[in-house]
Formats: structure tokens, C-alpha cells, sequence
């Protein structure tokens, strides 16, 4: 079944959620303190104990969230794997869209018309 | 009977959080912002609302994708923040309704919205910081009733049925025997995407257009299915649907008392409505 395309756009669906469970599950739990210290004392077994697949674990290595979306990451967990690293809006904006942070803020306000 | 008394609908973009924990309400980014709510203040200063059914949704802090309710409805006595993964500051808990957590949702449920029903919920920034907008001291003067809406994971509910949701709260707080004075406060959008190639992604003119359907057509919205909305709003602006539910709970007409729309809050066009029924 296709589904409409919005360009750019990947609508979080049951799809989605299939494919991407483990790695918003440990993204998840990045909501207490002591997880994201214990992933970023050991990442590699912190997501294999989460069971991330190869695309999943590689996105994860190069911090990169077009891929996380693309290994069916949700936007709200991811940006607990963001937050771990202190990244804004802004900084997440940027990486996604290929510009620079003040590019990607000028763009935002650009939008005042 | 219980009295809904108004509706603010409001952003609640976690950037927020960060300027009040700072300080920084009168930097110049944030001025146009955070001054929009004084008339807010003021109202509820006079209007003295005892309880706040609040309407909002969840990013990952209370739900997983391993249970999502489509509706849940809060029934603990107290409700928590925590940090979220960004070391958001803990605000002072908010306490619960509970008598009217079930009459609400006896009610709901009566009228074949199957809801999931919470004793224990943690409410996340979407919760917290319209709170914090409207009450800046943080000594929250009212019970709370959390609603919560799922925007994560499609299928959505749809915008048609988020508006009949409001109007179904609205019935069962005129059925309450109390004499509560109750707001309705939704929160949410407007127009932002945060994932994807089109991240930055705000629609001004819809938005505006949107604000003003609150007033005088406040079905407009709900002709839209939830793709439409994301092609619309962004895959985030679909929080909308807060605003519907809130403005379906005023009733038919509303009278509109102050509203702000500003652009950008971090990656968002943040909007503000304050309305009373008419009736």
C-alpha cells in the first residue's frame, strides 16, 4: 500500500514504531540521569543492551539524526539522545537540513514573512 | 454545577523552560514572548479559577511506544515532572482533582470515549511549563486534571474527534455537582517540524488562519486528516489538536479576550489564545 509523501517529512506510524522500537526504547530510557552516564561510559554495551540492529547502532555512532529517522527513530525519544550531548533545536535543525545553526535560525525567521 | 470560566491555549516549547530557569524573560528574543502572558496573569488573577483541566500530549515521558493511549486521563492525587534527558529543573508538584479525575472520566467513558485511565503519571514539559507561564511563582493555586493526547505515534486521533472530546468535557463538567470555576488549558503548536529534511518547517499563514477559525468557525480545523495537518504544520504542529479539544469545551460561541503569535520560539511559531464562553 502506498502511502502520500510529504518531502522531507517521515509521519512516526506503525511502520515506524515496528522498526524502530529498540532504538527509541533506549532512547527512552535516557529520561534518568544515571542511563545516559552509563551509555556514555559504555555505549557499545549500553546499546546492545537494547538490541539496536547494525543500521540502528551505526546511526547511533555517527550522531547523525537523518539516519536515526531513517532507522526509525521518533523525534521525541531522539531528542533525549540529543540531550545527552547538550544539542538545541537549532543544532538538530542544522545537521538535518545541511546548514549552518545561524543558516538554520535565519530560516526560522524568515518565516515571519 | 461546575463552571468552565475559559480556555488559554498555549506553546509549550521546552526552550521555555530553559529562559525561566535563567532568568532571561526580558532578553530580547524572549520579551515578546513571555510579555504576551501578562494579560493572561491578570485575568486569572480576577477570573480565580479553582482547577485546570489541562489537555496536552506526552514526548516520551510518561508513555513508551510499548503502551500509547490514544486518550488518557489523569486520576492520581499529585503529579511529577522529571528531567526528560535534559536536566529540565523539577517544578513543585501539582495536586489532582481526583473526584472530578473520575466524574470526568465516568463521563467520557459514558459517552464511548475509551480512555486510558492514569493513578500515577508523570507530566512532562508540555504540562509543566503553560503552568508556569500562566502561575510564574509556581505556587500553583489550582487541582489539576491531566488529558492527554496522543501526538507520537499515527494514528492520531483525528481533529474531528479531539473536538468532540472537548465538547464531551464540557458536558461532564456541567454534570459535576461542584462548584468549581474550571480552565481549560490546551497547549501545544502551533506550526513547527523538528525531524527530517524539512525541520525549520513553520506555515504562518495557516496558523493565523487557524487562530481566527478559534473564534469565528472553530470546526474549520477538523476538515483536515492528520497528513493534511502535518502538510500543513509540521509533523509537531499537529499539537493543534490541543487547541480543538480546548476550544470545542467553551461551547458555541467564545469571546476572545487577548492573543500573541510569535515567531520563532526555538523551531516553532508559538501562539496564545485567551477566550471566554458566551452564553
Amino acid at each position: 500500500m502506498s502511502k502520500p509523501q510529504i518531502p522531507g517529512t517521515v509521519i512516526f506510524d506503525g511502520e515506524q514504531a515496528r522498526k524502530g522500537y529498540a532504538l527509541n526504547k533506549m532512547c527512552y530510557s535516557f529520561n534518568d540521569a544515571a542511563n545516559r552516564q552509563a551509555f556514555l561510559q559504555d555505549e557499545d554495551a549500553y546499546c546492545a543492551k537494547y538490541g539496536l540492529n547494525a543500521q540502528q547502532r551505526e546511526a547511533i555512532r555517527a550522531r547523525n539524526v537523518l539516519q536515526l529517522i531513517a532507522a526509525g527513530g521518533n523525534a521525541y525519544y531522539l531528542a533525549k539522545f540529543a540531550g545527552i550531548f547538550g544539542l538545541d533545536m537549532q543544532d538538530i535543525g542544522a545537521q538535518q537540513t545541511g546548514m549552518t545553526k545561524e543558516q538554520f535560525k535565519a530560516k526560522l525567521l524568515a518565516a515571519r514573512g | 454545577m461546575a463552571k468552565i470560566i475559559g480556555g488559554i491555549t498555549t506553546a509549550h516549547v521546552p526552550a521555555i523552560g530553559g529562559a525561566i530557569a535563567k532568568g532571561r524573560e526580558q532578553d530580547p528574543y524572549w520579551k515578546p514572548f513571555f510579555d504576551a502572558y501578562v494579560p493572561v496573569r491578570h485575568w486569572l488573577a480576577e477570573t480565580k479559577p479553582d482547577v485546570a483541566v489541562v489537555l496536552y500530549n506526552d514526548h516520551g515521558l510518561n508513555f513508551f511506544l510499548d503502551k500509547m493511549p490514544t486518550f488518557a486521563v489523569g486520576a492520581a492525587p499529585e503529579y511529577r515532572n522529571a528531567d526528560e534527558g535534559w536536566g529540565i529543573p523539577q517544578v513543585p508538584a501539582f495536586t489532582g482533582d481526583t473526584a472530578l479525575s473520575w466524574h470526568l472520566i465516568e463521563s467520557l467513558v459514558g459517552e464511548d470515549f475509551d480512555l486510558t485511565t492514569c493513578q500515577e503519571m508523570l507530566v512532562d514539559h508540555a504540562f509543566t511549563l503553560p503552568m508556569a507561564l500562566l502561575w510564574p511563582d509556581q505556587k500553583w493555586p489550582v487541582k489539576v486534571v491531566p488529558v492527554c493526547i496522543n501526538t507520537v505515534q499515527a494514528p492520531l486521533p483525528s481533529a474531528a474527534r479531539c473536538y468532540k472530546l472537548g465538547e464531551a468535557i464540557a458536558r461532564a463538567v456541567a454534570s459535576w455537582p461542584g462548584q468549581e470555576k474550571v480552565l481549560v488549558l490546551g497547549t501545544g503548536g502551533l506550526s513547527h517540524q523538528l525531524d527530517g529534511e524539512r525541520a525549520g518547517f513553520i506555515n504562518k499563514d495557516f496558523d493565523l488562519k487557524f487562530m481566527d477559525s478559534m473564534v469565528s468557525d472553530p470546526r474549520w480545523a477538523t476538515q483536515f486528516n492528520t497528513h493534511q495537518l502535518v502538510e500543513h504544520t509540521g509533523t509537531q504542529g499537529v499539537e493543534l489538536l490541543m487547541w480543538l479539544a480546548t476550544r470545542a469545551a467553551l461551547g458555541a460561541k467564545v469571546r476572545e479576550l487577548h492573543r500573541n503569535y510569535h515567531i520563532p520560539i526555538s523551531n516553532t511559531a508559538s501562539g496564545l489564545m485567551l477566550m471566554e464562553p458566551v452564553v
